[in-house]
């Protein structure tokens, strides 16, 4: 092969890249739309910078979840317990914290990875007797809500110490105190310079992988999109600095969401479990015959969808500053929207961390919006559910077309 | 002279961006066996779509004829109502259900919705009868073999008033046996005036039942030969295929054969459902490097099972024997294991345990040896391509790119996706099993041609063949296996397809 052929084959032209990627780039769009769309109505309550801190808050946990229920739903499976492993590792925690006193520091990591053990009791029963994740799971749900149950015994547990809350409530100090936070607009230059940073490392990061791209003569997003898409992301995530800089500043939670989100994403596109993963999950028996250990490769997203759900059970009890038996109820299907809503495939081999992500924000923008529009949880539910039904009709409608 | 049953002309039907089929003229006579025949993509399916109303009527230029009258099809129940029907490659039957369900599924011999299971049963009978399939009417299908659900298939055609048979690869997945059987039950209909059409691309089978063979090529009649007027070799239809002479089917090649590189000896299988049998029995064979070597056997053998045994037991338990690769035991306990040792399957069945569709061309070629592109388990998406380029260049796949999905690409290019994947483990032995199966003539002469590279480089060629004449043509050194034992070894000079079959049938009598 030519080296003039070998360029032609591998640059898609921009409408063959539009029609391949028209899933992602019509999500993104779906949720700038939906951000405007509450802004205006809303008279920009939503993105007053306590509501953007809030919004952060209140997703977090589901986001952080998505990302493990991603490799779930792109492995072949389904988990319906994580809102009860949220429930059960809140219980114990506040056990831990509470009435036995043992610090945080210990009872962080041994509540991941007591969630880990659980993610394992049932990666046991998927991977290796085969059992499906949908029954194996929906026991999970039962039996791990009725072990919160006999923990709690029954009444809420709280409040936790100080040094637990910080968890969801805090916020990373400012390291660069340049004005005084009574009297400047800016109350945290470090959260702004460190998003400004962050964007400018995303655009050179961006910008040397297309060089390098192009170098090898690889696959390349046309630049017009590129270029777009960061300037839309660039915007809004300065946008979104600027209103937390003029608040408290960045909230811890949203640190550690964004350390999983680029770890995942990581994971997913560039690492080889992360491909053996989608391999599995499109063709299990060719994985397995490609010489996957793919009963090994099941086990573990349980492993780690369990220490994930843990995380999310720990800073849901630390921002409710209690632990209760029901918590976390209903979670798991906001969490398996979120992925589907973000283009995964029930049937497994295909979805994107990215997508989740969105998916989840898109989710948490509607419940915020329509929370201050003082619309009640029963037409919320009830939009909720169109929009999964109309992301998925999209997807379909795509397949057909194309 | 009888007349003309049906008749399609000037048939056009244009995809955005292609035109799959120009001008198609196909003539059936009543009470024939008319073939159509045709590389891949030539148009087969499509024509056949058209004329059972997939395709409606307005979404095609031309005209179909059909007992004298033009008919415009818009659902396939139209074309059902007139007695036209298909019999598709993969069987649409119920694996859960019995035959007689599987037969009136959809048109069940009912009064106000309740149905008279007595009547069904023995109309279900009277229709086993005529394709003469000796089976219950209650058996469930998943019970029955691939022949035998086949025939369910004619009988639920026949329980419908059939006048236009049409059967798409009807023996694709049968063995000899059964596939002279349906042949032979083809005939017996004609002989009672029922006008058939048959796609295949078994040549030989053609020859044996057809009264006309139609030729389609790149979305447009060739010619139409009629049997009855010259005798038609294979040859000469193989050249209305491709537009041009194949002189040789199969490329010349100097065998250069070496030290022996994987030794097999007195491998004994269970089977893997039915645990108390033994499949495979005292199973020995070897391969050297630089040899192409060919296991014959009828379907059902235990070809596949011995070389899926030997992969990393992947079928089968109670596994016992000794796997040698030059001279020294290696475990072959796992898939990985396999691999590491030196070998590499490529699966008969490419769709489903061969490829995974969804993902593109260059994830499946660097599937099964990740490490090979990767540092520390971060894939070096560069280096992938440049693996996956050159292995789509070498092997000449057609495709747009390395990104394209493998479920767009031809059967032949698949099948050259998964030999990437496995020539990328660098193994020295390749077992190939059914590597030409479902792919065109062309595409089979460049698959040959890989084959012979790879003996040139000196690896190990173990090649599991349903089609003799390919085995004949391509192998130094053929085993033949029946009834899960070797019952021959026949060298180049020895073999052919009377002595394979003869020791096909002596160990039948011995056991």
């Amino acid at each position: 092969m030519s080296t003039d052929t070998a360029t032609k084959t591998t640059q898609p032209s921009v409408g063959d890249y539009l029609k391949k990627n028209i899933r992602e780039y019509g999500l993104l769009v779906a949720l700038v739309v939906i951000m405007i769309f509450f802004q205006v109505i809303t008279n920009g309550v939503l993105f007053r910078p306590v509501n953007i801190t809030n919004l952060v808050l209140q997703n977090s946990f589901i986001v952080i979840m998505a990302l493990g229920m991603l490799l779930i739903i792109v492995a072949g499976h389904i988990d319906l317990s994580v809102g009860s492993i949220v429930a059960f590792i809140g219980a114990i925690s506040a056990i831990m914290l509470v009435k036995w006193g043992v610090p945080a520091i210990i009872v962080v990591p041994a509540c991941i990875l007591v969630g880990a053990l659980m993610g394992a009791a049932q990666g046991y029963w998927v991977a290796y007797q085969k059992i499906p994740s949908f029954i194996v799971t929906l026991a999970g749900m039962l039996v791990f809500r009725g072990m919160t149950y006999v923990v709690l015994g029954g009444r809420p547990v709280g409040p936790f110490p100080k040094d637990f809350q910080i968890l969801s409530t805090g916020f990373v100090p400012d390291l660069l105190p340049l004005t005084d936070p009574a009297t400047s607009l800016i109350k945290n230059y470090f959260a702004l310079v460190m998003i400004i940073l962050l964007v400018v490392y995303a655009v050179y990061a961006g910008l040397r992988e297309r060089r390098m791209n192009a170098l090898h003569e690889t696959e390349n997003e046309p630049f017009t999109f590129f270029a777009v898409q960061m300037a839309i992301i660039g915007a809004v995530a300065v946008f979104l600095g600027f209103q937390l800089a003029t608040y408290r500043g960045l909230p811890n939670v949203l640190v550690i969401m964004g350390v999983l989100i680029a770890l995942y994403t990581f994971v997913t596109t560039r690492t080889t479990i992360g491909r053996r993963i989608y391999a599995m999950g499109g063709n299990e028996k060719a994985a397995k015959l490609s010489g996957i250990n793919t009963e090994r490769l099941t086990f573990f997203t349980f492993v780690n969808m369990g220490a994930l759900a843990a995380l999310a059970g720990m800073i849901i009890a630390a921002r409710l500053n209690s632990a209760t038996p029901k918590a976390g109820v209903g979670f798991e299907l906001d969490v398996i929207a979120a992925c589907f809503i973000g283009g995964a495939s029930a049937s497994g081999g295909v979805g994107k961390i990215t997508g989740a992500v969105i998916g989840a924000f898109i989710m948490g923008v509607m419940n915020n919006g329509m929370s201050i529009m003082g619309i009640g949880i029963d037409y919320q539910q009830l939009i909720k559910g169109l929009v999964l039904l109309a992301a998925v009709f999209f997807d379909v409608y795509n397949k057909n077309k194309g | 002279m009888s007349k003309t049953l049906l008749e399609m002309r000037g048939i056009t039907k244009t995809f955005p961006g292609v035109k799959a089929l120009d001008n198609v003229n196909l003539k059936v006579r009543e009470g024939e066996i008319h073939a159509l025949v045709g590389e891949n993509g030539a148009g087969k399916s499509t024509l056949m779509k058209v004329l059972s109303g997939v395709y409606p009527a307005g979404s095609y230029e031309g005209e179909i004829h059909f007992d004298g009258e033009v008919r415009r099809f818009s659902t396939i129940s139209d074309s059902e109502h007139l007695g036209i029907i298909i019999i598709h490659q993969e069987l649409a039957l119920v694996p859960l259900l019995s035959i007689a369900e599987n037969i009136f599924l959809g048109n069940e011999v009912a009064t106000n919705g309740i149905i008279d299971w007595k009547l069904a049963f023995r109309r279900t009978q009277e229709l086993l009868n005529k394709v003469g399939l000796k089976e219950p009417p209650g058996t469930l299908i998943t019970d029955i073999g691939v022949g035998k659900q086949q025939l369910v298939e004619i009988a639920k055609a026949l329980s419908k008033k059939v006048r236009l048979l049409i059967l798409d690869e009807p023996t694709a997945s049968l063995n000899e046996k059964d596939s002279d059987a349906l042949l032979k039950l083809l005939t017996e209909f004609r002989a009672q005036g029922m006008t058939s059409i048959i796609i295949s691309h078994k040549l030989n089978e053609i020859k044996k039942v057809a009264d006309q063979i139609t030729i389609l090529r790149d979305g447009g009649t060739v010619e139409t030969l009629d049997c009855h007027n010259e005798d038609i070799s294979e040859d000469r239809i193989i050249k209305g295929m491709v537009g041009r002479a194949m002189e040789d089917r199969y490329p010349a090649r100097e065998p250069k054969i070496g030290e022996t590189l994987l030794e097999v000896k007195n491998w004994n299988v269970f089977h893997q459902h039915h645990r108390d049998r033994q499949f495979l029995h005292d199973v020995s064979f070897n391969v050297r490097a630089g040899e192409v070597v060919g296991i014959a056997g009828l379907m059902g053998a235990g070809r596949t099972e011995t070389a899926m045994s030997i992969f990393g037991k992947s079928w089968g338990h109670k596994i016992t024997g000794d796997v040698l690769m030059r001279g020294k035991p290696v475990d072959v306990s796992t898939i990985q294991k396999a691999i590491k040792a030196g070998l590499a399957y490529v699966t008969e069945d490419r769709k489903h345990l061969g490829l995974v569709l969804i993902n593109n061309i260059m994830h499946n070629t660097t599937l099964a040896n990740l490490k090979g592109v990767s540092n520390a388990t971060v894939i070096d998406n560069h280096q992938e391509a440049k693996v996956a380029a050159g292995y789509r260049s070498k092997l000449r796949i057609r495709s747009h790119s390395i990104y394209q999905e493998a479920v767009n690409l031809s059967g032949g290019n698949q099948q050259k996706v998964v030999l990437s994947k496995w020539l990328f483990t660098n193994p020295e032995v390749l077992i190939l099993d059914e590597p030409t199966r479902g792919i065109d003539v062309g595409a089979k002469f460049e698959i040959y041609t890989i084959i012979n590279q790879l003996a040139a480089e000196g690896k190990g060629i173990l090649m599991i063949s349903s089609e003799m004449p390919e085995l004949l043509g391509t192998c130094d050194r053929i085993y033949v296996m029946n009834e899960g034992r070797i019952v021959a070894e026949l060298s180049k000079a020895e073999a052919s397809q009377e002595s394979i079959m003869r020791a096909i049938m002596r160990s039948g009598e011995k056991h």
